[in-house]
């Protein structure tokens, strides 16, 4: 094995063209574990922690550019008003300790179904900025997702950053479990409300191949809500919407039985989230609520 | 295999011949003789392996040797002073928060760094900073107990 260890970014591109098999290291709080098991032994190791820009976030105008290693514990900390969900998402990986190391460029290089960061940037909407020796793209974050535990990226490709767009309106983000801490999702659920465009967004996480959004539910809801303008009143949602919304993000599942729950569990977990983090939501923006959820 | 070198409790220390996919707590434990850091689950769970890296409490399980180098690291055997126990570690003993032991280490650098940073916290915020540290003996009540009377005596300090 070599530990290969980039000064800079180009550097690290550099190495990853002439070994596009190499693993890149940021957080370590899955490849190490890999290798701690011995599920993994890579030729190389691509260590990301000595390139600075990773590890730096930007608030633009309609989107915050959040470099793939800042740890999670610092979007909790610092981007609650421009990421609510991502945030919510974040409190709630693991640990102090794992939150501490881990962040969303390594959430998107592992590209578990399970990862808590993916139904959040599924509902916020956001493209992931990827960079090889070739050139630079961005992939929107529906297309990144591509199977379980694979990506859009190409071998000689990183993560560089990811072009979140900034809440617009409340957004919500739930997690089953079956504890408060150190849990790997037995499934989650992400919702903003775009006021602006008078959409919802959704985001489910560990209830399918891959994370995914439930798009007849937001088409479903997006209709019910222009149709009795309730965006303009502001008026309670009758319960009937928030039912039949349950419903079709419970079908958006392709969920399997596994160590941590059934399918039947996780579709039936998935409607309830869907329901209650909307509510959530609506109830913010009645109450005039903007950005912060 | 490559030579590593970081700074250990304030002092600087190298190891030779470490494998490129050995963990910074391998590299305390096996190379530099320090095994108060606990090797239990190795993937970041149960907290027994928690040190301080730049001052952040990390899993040291989970940071490769590598990324290490030149950084500085703090592990529970950094918080006495003079051969003296530590405040944290004299309320763990009085407090009774000591059974089998093994999850403690962890528990006291998880600790020392909530203190360190908040000399008032509530029971929520002790909880949320020790979530990361499994205890199989205590069932945490000993240890909430510690950390209160830890930040108690702090605050009496000060």
């Amino acid at each position: 094995m070599e530990f290969l260890r980039p000064g800079c970014w180009e550097e690290a591109l550099a190495a990853k063209a002439e070994h596009p098999a190499a693993v890149p290291l940021a957080g370590g709080t899955d490849v190490m574990v890999e290798i701690n098991l011995g599920h993994r032994r890579p030729g190389h190791l691509l260590d990301l922690g000595r390139i600075g820009e990773l590890s730096e976030w930007e608030v633009g105008e309609r989107e915050v550019r959040l470099g793939a290693c800042v740890p999670y514990a610092r979007i909790v900390g610092e981007l609650g008003r421009e990421l609510p969900a991502l945030a919510l998402a974040s409190r709630a990986v693991a640990s102090p300790q794992i939150r501490n190391r881990g962040g969303v460029g390594g959430n998107l290089g592992t590209a578990s179904p399970a990862g808590d960061a993916h139904p959040a940037l599924l509902a916020a909407g956001a493209e992931v900025e990827v960079e090889s020796v070739r050139g630079a793209r961005r992939i929107p974050i529906d297309e990144f997702y591509t199977g379980v535990k694979r990506n859009a990226l190409r071998p000689d490709e990183l993560i560089k950053r990811v072009h979140v767009v900034r809440a617009t309106g409340p957004q919500q983000f739930s997690k089953v479990g079956t504890r408060n801490a150190m849990v790997i999702a037995v499934c989650s659920f992400g919702l903003a409300l775009h006021p602006g465009s008078r959409t919802v967004r959704t985001g489910i996480g560990s209830a399918a191949p891959t994370p995914r959004r439930a798009a007849e539910a937001e088409a479903f809801l997006a209709g019910a809500l222009a149709e009795a303008g309730l965006w303009e009143s502001r008026r309670a949602v009758p319960p009937s919407v928030a039912k039949r919304f349950a419903a079709l993000a419970a079908g958006a599942c392709s969920p399997i039985d596994d160590v941590r729950g059934t399918a039947g569990h996780r579709r039936h977990a998935v409607g309830v989230m869907a329901r209650r983090t909307f509510l959530w939501a609506w109830e913010a923006y009645r109450n005039g609520a903007e950005g912060a959820a | 295999m490559m030579r590593v070198g970081f700074t250990v409790n304030g002092v600087r220390r190298t190891a030779d011949g470490v494998w490129e996919g050995e963990s910074l707590l391998y590299v305390l434990r096996e190379r530099m003789g320090l095994p108060g850091s606990k090797n239990a689950c190795e993937q970041g769970e149960c907290g027994s392996c928690t040190v301080r890296l730049d001052g952040v409490p990390v899993c040291a399980c989970l940071i490769a040797a590598g990324q290490a180098q030149d950084r500085e690291v703090r592990t529970v055997e950094g918080l006495a002073e003079g051969g003296e126990p530590a405040s944290v570690q004299r309320a763990f003993l009085d407090a009774g928060a000591v059974q089998c032991g093994f999850c403690t280490p962890g528990l006291l650098v998880a600790a020392d760094e909530l203190l360190e940073r908040d000399t008032a916290p509530s029971d929520a915020d002790i909880r949320e900073a020790l979530s990361g540290n499994l205890c199989r003996c205590t069932g945490y009540e000993k240890i909430m107990d510690a950390v209160r009377l830890a930040a108690a005596r702090r605050r009496e300090a000060v």
